[in-house]
């Protein structure tokens, strides 16, 4: 209809294409291009234990060591390399001794001597409770606008060079504005989760919008249907893969996003939490975080293809 | 007369990065009430485009359509449309779907119990009740053509117009599609316009044959009668007399008079 130079240059994802090219918001300036992140993962898992009823026990053997094995050999890989690196380098812990120190890590993970010492528990849930704030207000904000620019022309035209010399912008860039604005670090980092989420909900929504077949337009004109059952019969569900790429396009990115912006505000947080054992030299502590805000981000973009999936609505 | 659709005129053109293209020209159609009436001509003559107008879905750049006297200015429920490829909604069940159209049209005249009645009889009507908490993509195309034409049916609409409703379906589906259509129509009165490309659906299924030109500026051709009595019975039909006959004029249009602008 009316957006598509907004869209069709910027975030553009087509939520059926799940497992196509992923475009990411950038994180730095370094990043600022796109960045092509494949989730193919589910897929090729879930294809071969749909076959499996009817074929014997040797396919599912097969198949397992299929599914199991190279995985399993990449890990061995980095780990090898890891430990060789490590033999080489004084400082650079091996895997035994990183291991040894998470266990100890996690063996107490919900402790607290003070704002300054808390466990790696503490840690993940404050940094997990600002990018649930900032995204949820960019939530809040960014799919109703998304609304507004994919069905009324006007505001497409008027907010998209807006939009297009904002979003470029690495969130970080708006962490002083927030410290100003804000005067505390928490709501400051909070701050640019929200900024760096706002963009990839309001762009896949906008082009959820524009994209809404005109048959089902068609349908609602002909049924002449009220634009509240236009909104809730046929807008809003047809928008809502869109809107929920948005949503795991922006919580990728606010996990990205967070562990930087915590770095530079510090208080309590994963991203803090890995300045602060880099002052202390503790180079074990940071490939633990590492693994562990891996971990979250990937369970964070499983948890959300996981309800994107419940909304697919079959072969469509 | 009492044509309850008038096209007087009628010209379409569209505004294409080439220029301007003029899809159809002085197009004189008038549908009585009850009529059942047939458009067939080649791939891209503007059936689609004349149904459409009639639909309201879009406003003719010359010309006056009517129906019922008064200028057609939009779509609207009295004018249901079965949509070429079932335009389901995809998140609604069949059920769902049809009552969404019954709530529409009886809505603000009905209880809650009615509707749903209504619903269930429309569903009933194409043989569908077993699968109304189904959705569209768990039932066959054929199915969802059903569903798309009961849909259109339990909107009571004073004239269906249906856009190759049988269009993708293999032929046997079809043919019992069409049967079920024949015993809808017959159940119900209602005035159908209908575009099809089959020949034998053409003759069976109406009682006039709109046989359009080919395009640009396309427009109807010849109209011809089809004087069998109903309901029809395609057994029978076969060895008819006037239904072979009907059929060879339709035949003959398309393929002598036609065929050569098409080449
Ligand atoms: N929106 C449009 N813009 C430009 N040209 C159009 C548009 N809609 C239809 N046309 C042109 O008008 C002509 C008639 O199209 P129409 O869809 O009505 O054909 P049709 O008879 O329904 O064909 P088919 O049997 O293949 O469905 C075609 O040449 C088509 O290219
Ligand atoms: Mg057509």
């Amino acid at each position: 209809m009316t957006t598509a130079s907004l869209t069709s240059g910027l975030v553009a994802v087509r939520p059926e294409a799940e497992s196509a090219p992923v475009v990411r918001g950038e994180v730095t300036k370094t990043e600022d291009s796109k960045m092509g992140a494949t989730t193919h993962t589910d897929k090729a898992a879930a294809a071969p234990a749909k076959a499996d009823d009817s074929v014997s026990f040797d396919t599912h053997l097969g198949n397992f060591v299929r599914k199991v094995i190279p995985p399993l050999l990449g890990f061995a890989l980095v780990i090898g390399v890891w430990a060789l690196v490590a033999m080489k380098s004084a400082d650079f812990p091996g895997p035994g001794k990183t291991w040894d120190a998470a266990v100890v890590l996690f063996s107490d993970p919900f402790y607290s001597n003070g704002p300054n010492d808390q466990g790696i528990g503490w840690n993940i849930l404050s940094s997990l409770k600002r990018v649930a704030i900032g995204f949820g207000v960019a939530a809040l904000v960014g799919i109703p606008l998304g609304f507004i620019i994919g069905r009324f022309a006007f505001m497409n035209s008027m907010l998209e060079p807006i939009i297009s010399i904002l979003r470029p912008v690495s969130p970080l860039a708006w962490l002083p504005i927030g410290l100003m604005v804000f005067k505390a670090a928490d709501p400051a980092s909070t701050w640019t989760i929200f900024i760096c989420s706002i963009w990839p909900m309001i762009l896949n929504t906008a082009q959820g919008v524009q994209r809404v077949p005109q048959d089902y337009l068609n349908v609602a004109r002909v049924l002449n249907l009220s634009e509240f059952k236009i909104i809730t019969k046929i807008l809003f569900p047809s928008v809502l893969p869109y809107m929920l790429t948005g949503i795991r396009l922006s919580i990728g990115t606010a996990w990205l996003v967070i562990v930087a912006a915590e770095m530079l505000t510090g208080g309590v947080g994963i991203g803090f939490w890995v300045w602060d054992e880099w002052n202390n030299l503790k180079v074990e502590h940071i490939i633990i975080a590492i693994f562990v805000i891996g971990i979250v981000g990937l369970l964070l973009e499983q948890l959300l293809l996981l309800i994107a999936r419940r909304f697919s609505y079959g072969a469509n | 007369m009492n044509a309850i659709v008038k096209v007087e005129n009628v010209g379409m053109s569209f505004d294409t990065k080439k220029g301007r293209f003029i899809a159809l020209q002085n197009v004189n159609l008038q549908i009585k009430k009850g009529e059942v009436v047939s458009l067939i001509g080649h791939s891209g003559c503007g059936k689609s485009t004349l149904l459409n107008l009639i639909a309201g879905l879009t406003l003719p750049t010359s010309g006056v359509m009517l129906c019922n006297g008064r200028e057609i200015a939009g779509p609207g429920p009295e004018r249901a449309v079965v949509f070429q490829n079932h335009s389901l909604l995809p998140w609604l069940n069949c059920f769902e779907n049809v009552y969404l159209a019954v709530e529409r049209v009886f809505g603000t005249k009905e209880g809650k119990e009615k509707l749903k009645a209504r619903t269930n009889e429309a569903l009933e009507m194409v043989h569908m009740s077993h699968a109304a908490q189904k959705l569209p993509h768990e039932i066959s195309g054929g199915m969802k053509q059903r569903i798309g034409i009961a849909r259109a049916f339990a909107m009571e609409p004073q004239i269906l117009l249906m856009d190759e409703p049988f269009g993708a379906l293999d032929a046997l589906t079809r043919a019992s599609l069409q049967d079920e259509l024949i015993g809808v129509m017959e159940k119900t009165g209602a005035t159908v316009v209908m575009v099809t490309h089959d020949v034998d659906e053409a003759v069976l299924l109406s009682d006039r044959v709109v046989m359009m030109t080919n395009g640009p500026a396309a427009t109807i051709g010849e109209i011809l009668e089809v004087k069998l009595p109903k309901p029809r019975d395609r057994l029978a039909l076969a060895h008819d007399a006037h239904f072979v006959e009907c059929r060879a004029a339709i035949l003959e249009f398309l393929y002598q008079k036609q065929m050569k602008k098409a080449a």
